[in-house]
Formats: structure tokens, sequence, C-alpha cells
């Protein structure tokens, strides 16, 4: 099965990247075309391959990955997709 | 690339992997037939500039390589300096090489620059030596430059991501911006390493019948003709040859280090070479030829980070962090045990033997067979025809301007603006062993010798619009500023590396300013007695047939015996009294004043007069030896008060100068005469100061006094120093915003 | 006093710290490989050492808080053995949950190395009783992710309990509170971003890091 895992800081932690990522959007976009940008989060994208063939064990083991390495659930929230 | 060995090369293949069609005719007469697909690759990166220096070689030889302190100069990976003894009494040497990684890193600024950390390094850890400082020379395009911000971002990024995460401390560095290199920005790194003297590793192979193992990180398709791309003239197009650039992986560079280290104090290690420039092919050919053996590559065990690569990828690859080792027989496991604690792919891949050749297969079938005399030996050597470059003649009159104003201009110009901005972004303190960085207030970087009372004061000079205006003489002035910078922190200096960076050699005016510089580098080396241990040359820096400015950079190692006895410009103490060492005639040809204050790049540069330089500096390192000096700065770019200001900035104590000569205020204040400093005593031991100076021939006055909180020129100017340091602070931070 | 130095692969301030410790103290300082599965016996202070552990890829400390040394790390530390995290070895404590909170991204987006000024906010731990009457302590600093961050209950507490031990005068990187350093609740472990184990002798601009380890001796003196 194919795993997929998206990771953002949590809503109440400041993630300053996406703050740099907004200034600088909304500061060209008057050139650009393009405006109105805002809560932009730089989060991070983790693709897998896993042996297992069950969808409910898949999962399991994957949020278990989370929760003890890929994430830190002090400021990191995440979410998974099994295919 | 789907182009196998089958197909035919031709001249004009051959031209598009940059060989002349002279050079390719070569190659048909040595070898008595046509070279196959890989062989001509083997040849293009072997031949290219980068590799051979076939422009520069002739040349290269005017330099002293030799001294009582030279242990190896250049050929090798890096140079070698006998530092004395070490704590346990063993031998302690110095190793250390500056090399440039300019084009790559104007393609991709992050990555080229991170890639020239991490070869540099490689370079010095592969002879045995731990690195213990880097230095970086960098010369971006005007700030206006519409690619200029981008390139200074990635370059600062690139160098501070692998540095620190490898655990070097970059103690030192210097920063131009000129027009000249909005087409090329230079990236020049150095890297300076300490071993035991006994125990330094050479890349010949000694014998045949050893495993040749590969280790460090798998082999990809990354920059694949990096070494002929970076002997080639940028055209509009070059963006495009950004997939050729490679990515560098500090953690592997690091887990490389200890491996390679712990590797070589197993025993096991015969001879060994990075992969840098032309990765598989060079270390090879290098390693078999200069042991004059011949070596087999069984291409299917290299390991391999992508699917279907060709045996012409696999040679040609430039990815990072990778190590070929002849081990001695029989210790095969000894290094895959090493290899397994730190998680490094490796495989043995070959064999030495006696042959005279290098052989690859691949898949079955033998894909290269090659002569490696030809490769080496019989590389290109070119006379290439030079004449006397453009020079700029005396100035008469220089314009004047009101000295504070000026002042405040040229503080806050790009050139003399704080560095704070990039060097803060640089780890200074890992090793625990720095004594003085970019933030110290010190002409030159010191770190201490682990574990003993020696320091190694290191130093990257060359002022390019000097060499621009006079080849000869700026050549001259670059040897002769690091040597001043290093004897200014109390050092003794003991060699250097040069990094030469020109424009197109093929042009005679380009190739003039080559030879016309290297000859006063090299009158300046035996001068100073200041041999070249190691180097690089770096050609064809154009965009669209404009050369960068002349740039010949000097990286300088010095020793200091005791670090107490070292030397700042951050120590000046309320009454402490100022003495200026050296004639100041009044030079402001191609000085900063005339540029920042009225945009004139004109004039010949300061005269170096190498008999004065060296009195002077051994009066002043005496002085900081004996402890009778108390603060030091070398006057360098902006003469006499950007010294004061950055003495008097560091040590938090204004001045008061005075104008003891003839001369106007403003060149009193701004003249860039040579063999001079600043330097502060206790007011009861001037007059002795000046009475020995006298007696040693050295000029020397009294011209001021410290207190206070502002800079002063007896009238002419007052400034507080809070209003220079904010003018100095602010422009980078502000243009990088 | 006898000492540990964990050394994992990209850690590159394991040799700073142990030269810190034993030229502070005259301890012996053994290295421990982050696959050992036990400890040196009898050990009176780990050192989780600064650096890149892992390359900080996936996130600073978190695949070093997993090897197997941590697990013995955490034991000791349950049983009252001193440990101190610098920096990166901060990052691995707050991963491994020895200490509260986590540390993001400098607010400037970018490494800082620099010297920095210090309050000593605690002054009773066992690694600072040795400070005296000094106020504020000058160390270098050198990290890209030093921002400490913890939930606004979280940090109350650590705050009320006095586990606060140094603040930033000016802070660099947006770090909540200002903080700089802080212990557990027990005050047996320590995590700091600035470098005791490069302000340990003059030479090197500050020596104030030096007390810190003294403090340790003290400890172990009185017990």
């Amino acid at each position: 099965m194919k795993a997929t895992v998206h990771i953002f800081l949590k809503a109440g932690v400041l993630d300053v990247q996406g703050k740099a990522v907004e200034g600088a959007l909304n500061g060209l976009g008057p050139v650009q075309g393009w405006g109105g940008v805002s809560n932009v989060r730089v989060g991070k994208v983790l693709e897998f391959d896993l042996t297992s063939t069950d969808k409910s064990a898949a999962e399991a083991e994957v949020k278990a990955m989370c929760d003890k390495l890929l994430a830190n659930t002090v400021i990191e929230s995440y979410r998974i997709e099994v295919a | 690339m789907t182009t196998t060995t089958a197909q035919k090369t031709t001249a004009e293949l051959a031209a598009e992997y940059g060989l002349k069609p002279d050079e390719y005719q070569v190659i048909l007469d040595r070898l008595g037939r046509e070279p196959n697909y890989v062989e001509l690759g083997v040849f293009s990166v072997m031949w290219s500039e980068h590799c051979s220096y076939k422009s520069s070689r002739m040349h290269l030889r005017k330099f002293p390589v030799t001294g009582e302190r030279v242990i190896c100069g250049p050929g090798e990976n890096a140079g070698v300096i006998d530092i004395g003894d070490g704590p346990d009494g063993q031998k302690l040497a110095c190793i250390f090489k500056m090399e440039s990684h300019n084009h790559p890193s104007y393609i991709e600024p992050f990555q080229g620059a991170a890639t020239g950390v991490g070869g540099i390094m490689r370079d010095v850890f592969t002879m045995g030596a731990r690195p213990v400082a880097l230095l970086n020379a960098l010369r971006f395009g005007e700030p206006s430059h519409q690619k200029t911000k981008r390139i200074v971002e990635g370059v600062v990024a690139g160098i501070g991501g692998y540095g620190n995460c490898v655990g070097v401390p970059t103690v030192a560095g210097e920063t131009n911006f000129h027009s000249g290199y909005n087409g090329n920005c230079l990236v020049n790194a150095m890297c300076v390493g300490l071993a035991d003297a006994d125990k330094i590793f050479y890349s010949a192979a000694p014998e045949p019948g050893l495993p040749v193992v590969y280790f460090g990180s798998k082999t990809g398709r990354d920059g694949i003709h990096g070494a002929t791309m970076s002997s080639a003239e940028f055209s509009e197009d070059s963006e495009e040859k950004r997939p050729t650039v490679q990515v560098g992986d500090p953690f592997a560079e690091k887990l490389l280090i200890e491996a390679t280290l712990e590797l070589m104090a197993s025993g096991a290690v015969a001879a060994i070479q990075d992969m840098g420039a032309a990765g598989l092919t060079s270390s090879s050919v290098e390693m078999a030829g200069k042991g004059g053996l011949g070596i087999t590559l069984d291409l299917d065990k290299v390991p391999q980070r992508e699917e279907n690569m060709s045996a012409y990828e696999m040679m040609l690859s430039e990815s990072q962090e990778r190590m070929l080792a002849i081990l001695k027989p029989g210790r095969e496991e000894d290094g895959y045990r090493i290899f397994k604690k730190w998680g490094l792919d490796a495989a043995v891949i070959g064999e030495t033997n006696t042959s005279g050749h290098i052989v690859l297969t691949h898949k079955g079938e033998v894909v290269c067979d090659l002569p490696l005399g030809p490769l080496s030996d019989d590389a290109p050597l070119y006379d290439r025809p030079w004449v006397e470059p453009d020079m700029e003649a005396p100035l008469g009159s220089a314009p004047s301007a009101p000295v504070g104003d000026a002042l405040l201009a040229i503080l806050a110009s790009p050139d003399m603006a704080s560095k704070r901005w990039l060097w803060e972004q640089y780890d200074r303190h890992v090793m625990a062993d720095t004594l003085a960085d970019s933030a110290t207030g010190s002409d030159a970087g010191m770190v201490r010798v682990h574990g003993t009372r020696k320091a190694l004061a290191v130093t990257s000079d060359v002022t390019p619009r000097y060499v621009k205006a006079n080849p000869y003489e700026g050549g001259k002035q670059a040897v002769a500023e690091a040597w001043r910078n290093l004897t200014a922190v109390g050092a003794d200096p003991i060699a250097i590396t040069d990094n030469l960076n020109f424009g197109n050699p093929e042009r005679p005016k380009i190739m003039g300013q080559i030879v016309r510089a290297i000859d006063g580098m090299a009158e300046a080396c035996r001068e100073l007695n200041f041999p070249v241990v190691s180097g690089n040359v770096s050609l064809y820096n154009e965009t669209n047939g404009v050369a960068i400015p002349p740039t010949p950079t000097v990286g300088a190692v010095g020793l200091l015996e005791d670090y107490d006895l070292r030397a700042g410009f951050h120590t000046l103490k309320t009454g402490h009294v100022l003495i200026l060492i050296g004639e100041t005639a009044g030079e402001l040809g191609s000085s900063i004043y005339l540029r920042e204050v009225h945009g004139i790049e004109a004039g010949a540069p300061p005269k170096v007069d190498l008999a004065t330089e060296k009195l002077n500096g051994d009066f002043v390192r005496g002085l900081i030896q004996s402890k009778t000096a108390k603060a030091v700065h070398d006057l360098s770019d902006g003469g006499l008060l950007p010294a004061a200001f950055d003495m008097a900035s560091a040590s938090k104590v204004g001045i008061e100068l005075r104008n003891t000569t003839g001369l106007e205020d403003f060149v009193f204040a701004f003249a860039e005469d040579q063999a001079r400093y600043l330097i502060a005593v206790d007011g009861a031991s001037a007059h002795l100061v000046l009475a020995k100076a006298a007696e040693a021939g050295v000029v020397a006055a009294t011209i001021g006094v410290a207190g206070g909180t502002d800079l002063s020129l007896t009238g002419a100017m007052s400034l507080s120093l809070e209003q220079l340091r904010t003018a100095n602070e602010r422009w980078l931070p502000e243009y990088m915003a | 006093m006898k000492a540990a130095v964990l050394v994992f692969p990209g850690s590159n301030c394991d040799r700073d710290c142990k030269v810190a410790v034993e030229t502070t103290t005259g301890a012996q300082v053994e290295m421990v490989w982050h696959e050992e599965t036990s400890l040196p016996s009898n050990l009176d202070l780990i050192v989780v050492p600064g650096g890149f552990s892992y390359g900080d890829y996936l996130r600073c400390g978190a695949m070093a808080s997993l090897s197997p040394v941590m697990a013995e790390v955490v034991k000791a530390a349950n049983a009252g053995v001193s440990v101190l995290g610098i920096c990166n070895g901060f990052q691995i404590l707050c991963e491994s949950g020895l200490l509260p909170g986590a540390l993001l991204r400098n607010s400037g987006l970018k490494y800082v190395c620099k010297p920095i000024e210090l309050t000593i906010e605690n002054r009773k731990t066992r690694f600072t009783s040795a400070y005296g009457e000094q106020q504020t302590v000058w160390m270098t600093q050198g990290n890209g992710d030093g921002n400490f961050f913890a939930e606004p209950d979280v940090l109350k507490t650590i705050e009320d309990n006095g586990q606060v031990v140094f603040r930033y005068v000016e802070n660099p990187n947006g770090s909540a509170n200002n903080i700089a350093g802080i212990v557990n609740s027990a005050g047996n472990v320590l995590g700091m971003m600035p470098h005791p184990d490069r302000a340990f002798e003059p030479a090197l601009g500050s020596a104030d890091g030096a007390p810190l380890f003294h403090s340790l001796m003290k400890v172990l003196q009185a017990a």
C-alpha cells in the first residue's frame, strides 16, 4: 500500500515560514496579479510504500509512525492517506 | 543520456564537450584510433582547464613552492606545512587549500556554494587532516543588478548550511560587490585542517594487486560535465545548464569525514583520493597514474542511486560526498566495519595492476581502455599568446571632499559596510578553539591547535581593483596584504594557497593579466618567504565577452607559537597612544575614496615595496610578541580613517587623530599606501617604540590618542562612534531585507 | 565526577563537551555511541551534545530521540542522574519527552551565530549554584531552530515552578518568554540553546559557562 502523510504546525503555533511566504505572496501580488492571501501554512508531505495489504492495519501502522517519529505532537498535527 | 559506447565520436562531438579540434587530433594520434564515447568523456574532463591547468600551468611554475616548513607543495589534493611539535611530542602539520566554485554558484547559488564548501573540505581530510577552519572569499555583482540579491542570499545560505552542519567553524572571509561580477559571481572557499605530520595520506597507488574501494554516497546523474562547464564561458542560455549542478549533503560529509579519519587511523589505507570534479574519472586516473600503475574498475559494482546508469554517466557523475581508497592487502573487512558504523555505502570496485591503462568494464563489456600517460602527462600545455594588459596611468591630483561626509559614505558603501548579516549565519565557534573570527575585531581568523599553546591564523585577500589597474602590482599587493593581516595578529606568516580567477585566457589581454599577476604574486612570495603550497585556477569567468576583474585570491596561513601573544584591534583602551607605522605618501589611485566618494575608478594602485613591507611587518610582530602593542590593525581598503573606525568601534572607545603630515586632511585620512599599521601602545612606552622604530629604519609617528566616544581628525572632522557604526551596519541588512 | 557524552551520527559538539567537562571539573568523560543499549555505570552527568544529529532531517532531534541510547538516558534521568542537553541536545531532550515544549524555526528564518547575554533566572538548581551573585552571563549561540515553544498552560507551569533557568536579555529567535534554557520539574535535566561548552575559558571570549560545570561538582562534593 502507498501511504501519504501531511504534517503541519498546529493551528496555535506560529508558523514563521508560512508568515514569510504570506508576506512575499502579498508583496508580489500587485505585480504578479494575485492577492488577498492569508493563513499560509508551510508543512511537509511524506510518501512511502508499505508491505501491509490491509488498509486499516496500514493506517494504524502509519499513525504509530506519526506519533512516535514523523510528527512532534507538541507542535505538529498530521493527516494520513493510505491507498 | 542514452548514448552507447558504440556511438561514433567525431571532432564535432568532441567540441561539444569542450575539446578543441587540435586536442581531438592529439587523442586520435595517441590512441591510433577513435576514442569511443566513454573514452571521449574521460578525455574531455581530464583535459579540461579545470583538471589540467593547460593555460596556466607553465606560468604557475614561477611560484616558489618550497621552504623550510613546506612538507608538500602543489600537485596533491592540498598543501601541507610543518607547524612543529604537538602535545604528545608528535610532529604536527597543517593542510590547506582554497578552491573556486564560481560557475555552479552563479547557476544555483545555494547548492553551488554548499558543494564548494564540501569539495574543499574533502581535499583536506583526504590527506588525513581534520578540518578546523573555513574561510570564503565572495565577489558579487553590483547591488542594483537584478540577480545580485538572490545570489548573495543563496550563496550565504549554502555556505552556512553546509559548514554549520558538518561542524567546522567559518572564521574569516571577504565580500566585494562590483558590476564586473554581474555575470559571474566568485565563490572561493578555503579549508584548513590539522594532521600528524607522519600520518599524511597521498593519492598515488603504491603497488599492483590492491583493492580499490568506493565509499560514501551513491552515484547519481548529478553534475555531469561540471568540470567542463566550469571551463567554459557563459552565454545567456547558461541558465539551462542548471541540471548539471550537483546537490550537497552535509550530513553525509560529516559521516564521511569521521569514517575516513577512522579508516586512516586503522592503518588500512594505502592511498586515497576524493571524488571531486569529474568524480570517478579523475580520482581513478590520478591514483593509478601517479603510482605509475594501471587500474581496472567494474562499474557494475559502483553503488548507484538511479536506475540504468550508463558507464559514461557513472564516470562523469559529480555526485558529492564520495571517496576512492586503495586499501592495504586484506584490509577490506576493516573498511566494511567502519563504513557500516557510519552508515556509508561501500564496495570494492576494482584493482590496481601494472598495465599502465585504465580499463572499465560494464555489463560484461570493456567500455574504456586508455593508456594513462596521455590522460595526465600528455594533457595539453599551452603557452597562450599574451600582451601587456591595460593599465591605469598614475593619478594626477585627487578631488577633495569634506572628511566626515566622505567617511560616512565610505563606511556605508557595499564593500566597506559591515558584513554581519552574512557571518552571523555561519557557525564560527564550533570545535571550541576559535580565538578570533569575523566578529572579533581582528585582521585574521585564529583557531587554537587543539590541546596546545599554538594557534593558526588564517586570512583571504585580494584587491581586484588594484589587480585590474595594474596586474603586476595588484598581484604583489594581494600576497603582501595577506602577509600583513597575519602579521597584524602576531602570527608568523608561513605559506599561501592561491585561487586565480580570470576571464578567457584565449584573449591575449586576459592572458596578459594572468601572466603579470602571477609574476607579481611570485615576486612577493619570494621576497616575503611565503611559498605557495596549493592552488586552483578558474578561467573563462566571462559573460557575453565581458570578463570579471582579475581576482587572484590569496588564502594564507600563519602560526602563533603562543596564542597569549596574539593581537586584535578590539583591545584599545582609553589613554592608549596611537602610532602609525609606515610612510604615507598619499596614494589615492584606484582607492576606495575615489570610487565611493567621487565615482572615479582610475589611477595606478599603490606601489608595494616588499622590503619595506617586510621591515615594517617584522617590527610590528616584534611589538606584539613583546606585548608592547596593545591593539593592532593593518591599513588597507579606505586607508587610515576607516581603520581607526574599525579599531574604535570594535573596542568601544573613541579616537582622536591628528594629521602629522604635510598632506591635505582627506589624503591623510583615505590614502591607501601599503605596508602600514595602526598600533596602540601605553602612553608611557610610546617614545620607546618610536626610538626603536627609528633604530630599525621603520617610519613611525604618534598620530593620536584613545578616549571619549567620538572618532575625530583634528580640524577636519568629529563624529560619534554611534553615528558611524549605524552607517556601517545599516547597508547590508537593509539591502537583503 | 564521572560523565558521559553521547555521540549521534551528525553530532559535532561531542568533543567540545568532553573537553569542557574535563577542563572545568577534571572529570573522567566517556563517549557513548548512539547504538549502545547500556550506559557506563555510576554516571553523575550525561551530556547530550550539539550538532546536527541525523542531519536535522525530518525535525531537529527527532531521530536521535528514538535511538537505543536515549531509552537508557530516560531511565537514568528518571533515576535522578544529571542530564545536560545543549543546542541540538536540548532539541533531543524535548523530542524524547524529558523536557516540556519544543524548539521551532528561528523567527528570522535564519541560522544565527552570536555571543548572547543571558540572565540567570534560577540560581538554586544543581546547574547554577556556583554562579553566586552573578546576574548575567555571556555565551555564544549558534542554531537555526532555537525558538522555544510550549502551550500556554505548560509555559505557565514551567514559569510557576521556577523551571526557567536562563533567559535571553535580547531575544534572538522569537523564543517564548525569552526562554534560553529550562529544567524538568525534578530539576536534574537541563536543556539550553546557548553553548557553555564554547565559553569555558577566557581565550574563547567568555568563561561564563564554567560555573555551570562547577555547580555540578559542588553538588557532588556536598553529597
